[in-house]
């Protein structure tokens, strides 16, 4: 029974992970750069919640509204002011660009709100499942948790495939040029792509900070790496990769937790991670590109 | 009209520039004066006369190095702003026989590297003793670096063995072992529980070596560990798999040689899991109670071993002067760095040290001296030192009851 529970408990991980693994994804697949600041918007979120509601009093739903706003603006300001200026630039300069701005979140929030943890407030308002004659015990965080993220993998790949601005973001990471050629605005479809990919780091920070409540200026940059580690895994660029890069990463971490070494956990996560890159290369559903001379 | 204002403006450069040039010993006076005026009015006349004394005593310059940015702030200001008061005090009451200390506050945001360069800094700055590094694994690289300097140096808490390991250096705090052995015989003395399970944190040496310590002394104590778990800094968030082991071994007692914010994540998640063994921490578990919007009913019947505690009688008078100068409550590594500063004060009394002595002659005269003094400290009365640099007093453990420290 207790497998059972830590196997739950992964998926819960992996389900989080797989959210903000989306945020890494969805940005490299179409304007072909790593925004490192990704996790820090994620802590922005928490933030926003966490002041929205324990600071004004808001109800939680109010509290998360304002978080999904707060962080597609600030998306949508990063990309504008720190990342469209480099588009031409070497991936080289956009990548210290992103730690650059990774930073400034994390010194600016230092500032606002000083290096003091925080106990977060769950927003989930449902209580413990109990299965097995109370043996097994489900929190309310996990179960919304692992249903969000199905729910949000579902919406994300209908809005790719059956709107036409999801239908521009595939033709943008497919060809940028040919893109531009049809008629496609560049520009517009990564600022959406930003959008998305922000609001989604509202809800994984909601989610994040309910299930682990301690909230510092620092509580995203650890589970931005290990959802980038995720993305990577699971083929960056794609979809479903993320999802299934998520839930391996977090089922790994939690059952080697228990079983192997509660010291070892990341150690045998990233060593897995070498595994699978050296055997694929592009990740687990990573699309193998062959270059044309 | 332009060189009109230019005119003013270098006018008024020039003055600030002499009113900079004015030594520093006039602004410590002057700070001695308000503290003293405020108490009673005979003091007016008695910081007359440390204007005067300060003439002839001179100033001794004594730099701090701690975080006072970045995650560990909390550490790092606490300790700045108790040495503060602590000088301002001594600075009042006329000084070290009519010397008066100077203190200069250098940031090292938690960073081996950057305390290092602070010590520098404050070397450049004419610093004569360190009160510093604040946090361990910056102290032990600035122990290295004042051991070839000859500079007298005092952690105020900087735990780990390996802190004061040079001959120069002393501290105020206890080691990590000690708190570690003693910890295990508060719980096996006091029959707190027999089934013990440890979660710890294995990428600080504060919590390993607290943990080893507790391990070693466990057996003769009669306690037995039946989960050992281990987290890393970068796995701080999630503890449910290790809680749940605790739980299933079916551990009456967790002891948790951690700080206070990881703390705070394993009460709430053992809460959730309907866990509700004995928790018991070390001086790092200190502030739980202040974290922002943690429910402390869940810190009900927490223990923990920590040398101070605001609600004790010795510390009142302390925590009053604090609360009104820097706007919150102290926690212990104010009350600290409060102590080495009087024990560099008592020390440097004894030893006769002069305004005027270079660092190396100074940490000469300072080592014998401070093994012979003894001072009644906030964390702990008839606090000695040994020549290892090791305080010797008695730990004081604390339970959280109705969201306050009760002394046990």
């Amino acid at each position: 029974m207790s497998f059972l529970s830590y196997l739950i408990n992964g998926v819960s991980l992996g389900s989080i992970y797989a959210i903000i693994a989306l945020g890494y994804t969805m940005v490299y697949g179409i304007a072909r750069m790593l925004n490192f600041a990704h996790g820090d918007v994620i802590m922005v979120g928490a933030f926003a919640i966490f002041t929205a509601v324990s600071t004004l009093g808001l109800p939680s739903l109010a509290g998360i509204l304002i978080a999904v706003l707060v962080c597609t603006v600030l998306g949508l300001a990063i990309e504008t002011v720190a990342y469209r200026p480099l588009r031409g630039a070497s991936s080289l300069a956009v990548l210290i660009t992103a730690i650059g701005v990774s930073y400034l979140l994390q010194n600016v929030a230092l500032l606002i709100f000083g290096s003091n943890a925080r106990q977060f407030t769950s927003v989930v308002h449902i209580p413990n499942v109990k299965l097995a004659g109370g043996a097994l015990s489900i929190s309310g965080e996990t179960i919304v948790t692992i249903a969000s993220c199905l729910l949000i993998m579902i919406a994300l790949t209908t809005f790719i495939n059956r709107t036409k601005i999801g239908q521009a973001m595939l033709a943008v990471s497919e060809d940028r040029g040919a893109a531009t050629l049809m008629g496609i605005n560049v520009n517009k479809t990564i600022a959406v792509t930003f959008a998305i990919g922000s609001a989604l780091a509202a809800i994984a920070g909601a989610l994040l900070c309910s299930t682990y409540p301690s909230l510092t200026p620092y509580t995203g940059s650890m589970p931005g790496i290990k959802a980038f580690t995720a993305a990577v895994f699971g083929g960056i660029g794609s979809i479903p990769g993320a999802l299934l890069g998520g839930i391996i990463l977090g089922v790994v971490e939690n059952l080697s937790k228990a079983y192997i070494s509660s010291q070892l956990s990341d150690a045998i996560v990233f060593s897995l991670l070498i595994l699978i890159l050296l055997v694929r290369p592009t990740g687990i559903l990573g699309k193998k590109i062959h270059e044309k001379v | 009209m332009k060189k009109l204002i230019s005119l003013g403006l270098a006018v008024a450069m020039a003055a600030s520039l002499t009113a900079c040039g004015g030594n520093g010993a006039k602004e410590t006076t002057a700070a001695g004066n308000t503290t003293a005026a405020a108490t009673d009015t005979t003091a007016a006349a008695a910081g007359d006369t440390t204007a005067a004394a300060s003439a002839e005593g001179g100033v001794l310059k004594v730099g701090v190095i701690g975080p006072l940015t970045g995650a560990a702030a909390v550490y790092g200001t606490a300790v700045a702003n108790g040495a503060d008061l602590a000088v301002k005090e001594i600075n009042a009451a006329g000084g070290i026989d009519g010397m008066m200390i100077e203190l200069n506050a250098q940031d090292d945001e938690h960073d081996p590297q950057k305390s290092v360069n602070a010590y520098n800094t404050l070397k450049d700055w004419g610093a004569q003793m360190i009160v510093g590094s604040v946090t361990s694994d910056p102290c032990i690289a600035v122990s290295a670096e004042t051991e070839v300097d000859n500079m007298f140096q005092i952690t105020p808490s900087g735990s780990a063995v390996e802190c004061v390991a040079p001959d120069n250096v002393f501290r105020v705090c206890f080691a990590d072992p000690d708190q570690g052995t003693a910890s295990a015989k508060y719980i096996g003395e006091n029959k707190l529980a027999t089934k013990i399970a440890i979660i710890y944190d294995s990428s600080t040496s504060y919590s390993s070596g607290i943990r080893e310590a507790f391990v070693a002394e466990a057996g003769s104590q009669g306690l037995e560990i039946v989960a050992d778990e281990a987290f890393t800094a970068d796995t701080n968030t999630d503890f449910s798999v290790q809680l749940d082991k605790a739980k299933e071994a079916g551990a009456e007692l967790v002891f948790l040689p951690i700080y206070y914010q990881e703390a705070s994540v394993i009460l709430k998640q053992a809460s959730d899991k309907e866990f509700a063994p004995v928790f018991f921490g070390c001086d790092g578990m200190d502030g739980i109670l202040a974290v922002e919007n943690f429910d402390t009913s869940l810190a009900e019947g927490l223990m923990l071993l920590t040398p101070f505690s605001t609600t004790e009688d010795s510390s009142k008078a302390f925590t009053e002067a604090y609360v009104a100068a820097y706007g919150i409550d102290p926690n212990q590594f104010a009350a600290d760095s409060y102590d080495a500063v009087y024990a560099i004060a008592a020390a440097a009394k004894q030893a006769g040290i002069t305004a005027d002595m270079n660092a190396s002659d100074i940490c000469d005269a300072m080592k014998p001296a401070m093994t012979e003094i003894s001072i009644d400290g906030l964390t702990g009365s008839g606090m000695t030192w040994n020549a290892q640099g090791e305080p010797d007093k008695e730990p004081k453990a604390v339970k959280i009851v109705n969201g306050v420290y009760e002394m046990q």
